[in-house]
């Protein structure tokens, strides 16, 4: 990224769009490799229900009859019947969907929902991924906030680091589906509901990863910039403020990015055992129960691609931070 | 006349600054009990250049150490000024220089010599006062906006000798300071180091693995050896105060070497 931004203020033009293509062209080739891989692989996936259909329309298929097939190696049916292959790719419910289906279902879900003005209609990932966000975003508020403060009490009090950390891993071997309903029910019970216990389920997941990082990137002032510390008569407080918070940085920044993945699965676990009625997970779940895969697609990557422009903005965050301390060059 | 007044007439003051008599210090550690110190007398006058020298173990960081308040001795006294090392440390009475610069990467140079200021209290008119006279002691003029990285080692190292002039302690501890450094750069250190100790007069305690260095800088040379950790000889330097760098030829320079390796060899450094 540096050196982009070098060799173009130094070699002009030519040399900076070099660089960036020197980025770009492994990145779309990855894409280009994977993208193909899916193609590919729709044809044997899919080609038992494509043959069925051809047969029904009154084509010859090769061996005849669904019985027949059924018990038959996908690839081989596939080679054998390779003229059906194109059918494989447009099926309404594809056992896997090509990517061209799941490109469309997200655009019809989102931009071609905006350009006909129903960009919030219950049918609009933009909708669902909102009601999804807001949860992961304060899940990760929450999430972040106790795990800087758990920490904090562990790096500087010994009885909270024997005493806390235990529970702390315990916490994340919990498997995330078992306790999800409980905590949508009991605080249900109690009469929290809606945003919050979604939001608690994705800071039950986030925090950890916070303090985890955090008490690494505190402790890592070595002895001898403590002792430097120390021949000042510093306080804690001061060392805290100028050498452990400072020093912790890319530390924190670094698990951020994990606690808002975490963060997200978390929103999207705490969707599914209310019903299925918003959210990212909500999609999920109905496309499961009808059998939309191409709808189950849009929504996992909706979901993804919500990650990574949060994860993206965190990185940009730590970029401005750590170029305004002076920490990267 | 008495041997105090008599110095005095040779214009050398000894006041002792750092006294230490029958010190003792043992770690635990898992291997058992390690006597880093074993009764150590020394007294470093106001204005020494004292080096520490011996091997790995010998006990002469330790030494360093204790003076500052990093460890405390199990036995026998140690006194900075007359106090406590503890106390001595709360009337800022040195500043400590560690083998590695230890400047904080996301401060500038003019940031990271006021860190001790700041934590002392300084007046932000003071703490400029204070980064101008030392940037201009160590010759790092102009550099004050820079990060450390754009610094070299040895520009990073004079910056945290800087950092310990800042709060104008009398006493500077300096824990081979030039060791992760090339000989040339060392060289230039050490004089840079002579010229800044004849400015100020300060006491400095220096500790090196460096033969020709602790020749080439003390006013005395402390021969430590290990297990126990101990003195085995003390060397008055007969060299004139002004040291070129090519002193380190001539046969008197040499002799003092030869005692410091006999001392180190008497001491079994060169054992094992």
């Amino acid at each position: 990224m540096s050196d982009a931004a070098i060799a173009s203020s130094s070699g002009g033009f030519g040399t900076g769009a070099r660089a960036v293509w020197d980025v770009v062209l492994p990145v779309v080739v990855v894409v280009a490799v994977i993208i193909g891989a899916w193609y590919v692989a729709c044809v044997p996936m899919n080609i038992k229900e494509a043959l069925t259909q051809a047969e029904r329309a009154g084509a010859v298929v090769e061996p005849a009859g669904a019985k027949e097939r059924r018990d038959m190696s996908a690839v081989g049916l596939a080679l054998a019947n390779s003229a059906y292959a194109r059918d494989t790719l447009n099926q309404e419910r594809p056992r896997l969907p090509a990517p061209h289906q799941v490109g469309q279902e997200l655009w019809n879900t989102t931009g071609g929902m905006v350009l006909n003005g129903k960009a919030f209609s219950k049918r609009s990932l933009i909708y669902h991924g909102w009601v999804t966000l807001s949860a992961t975003v304060l899940g990760f508020a929450i999430g972040t906030v106790a795990g800087v403060g758990l920490a904090i009490g562990i790096v500087h009090s010994r009885v909270m680091n024997m005493a806390v950390m235990p529970w702390a891993i315990a916490s994340q071997t919990i498997p995330i589906l078992a306790i999800a309903p409980m905590i949508i029910v009991v605080l249900n019970s109690i009469g929290v509901t809606g945003l919050l216990p979604k939001a608690l389920i994705s800071a039950y997941l986030s925090f950890f990863p916070v303090a985890v990082g955090m008490v690494k990137g505190l402790r890592s002032p070595d002895n001898m910039q403590l002792d430097l510390l120390s021949t000042y008569s510093a306080s804690q407080s001061e060392t805290f403020w100028k050498l452990r918070l400072p020093s912790s940085m890319p530390y924190f920044f670094t698990s951020m990015k994990i606690g808002m993945a975490a963060s997200l699965v978390g929103a999207i676990v705490g969707e599914l055992p209310t019903g299925a009625v918003r959210g990212l997970g909500a999609r999920l779940l109905a496309g499961s129960y009808y059998g939309q895969t191409v709808q189950i697609w849009a929504a996992l990557f909706a979901a993804a691609i919500l990650a990574a422009v949060l994860v993206g903005v965190i990185g940009l965050l730590q970029r401005m931070t750590l170029k305004k301390m002076g920490m990267v060059h | 006349m008495a041997p105090l007044d008599e110095e005095r007439m040779n214009g050398v003051a000894q006041d002792p600054v750092i006294v230490a008599e029958k010190l003792d210090l043992t770690f635990q550690t898992n291997d058992g009990a390690v006597q880093a110190l074993r009764d150590v007398n020394l007294t470093i006058n106001k204005g020494d250049f004292v080096s520490f020298i011996g091997p790995s173990g010998c006990g002469k960081t330790t030494f360093l150490r204790v003076a500052a308040a990093l460890e405390h001795p199990t036995g026998g006294t140690l006194s900075v000024n007359g106090m406590t090392p503890d106390e001595a440390r709360q009337q800022r009475a040195y500043g400590y220089v560690f083998q590695a610069a230890g400047l904080y990467p996301w401060r500038t140079i003019a940031k990271n010599i006021k860190l001790p200021l700041e934590i002392m209290g300084y007046s932000k008119e003071s703490q400029q006062e204070h980064l101008e006279r030392v940037l201009k002691l160590v010759d790092l003029e102009g550099f004050g906006e820079k990060f450390p990285w754009q610094l070299s080692g040895g520009m990073q190292q004079r910056a945290s000798i800087a950092r310990a002039l800042a709060f104008d302690a009398d006493i500077l501890l300096m824990d081979e300071p030039f060791g992760a450094l090339d000989e040339i750069v060392r060289d230039h250190l050490n004089e840079q180091l002579l010229a800044l100790w004849e400015r100020t007069g300060k006491t400095i305690g220096f500790v090196t693995h460096s033969i020709p260095e602790a020749v080439y800088l003390s006013t005395r040379i402390v021969v430590m050896s290990p297990r126990p950790g101990r003195i085995t000889d003390v060397i008055e330097s007969t060299l004139p105060r002004e040291r070129p760098l090519d002193i380190r030829d001539t046969p008197e320079f040499l002799e003092i070497a030869h005692r410091v390796r006999e001392g180190l060899r008497a001491g079994h450094a060169y054992d094992d």
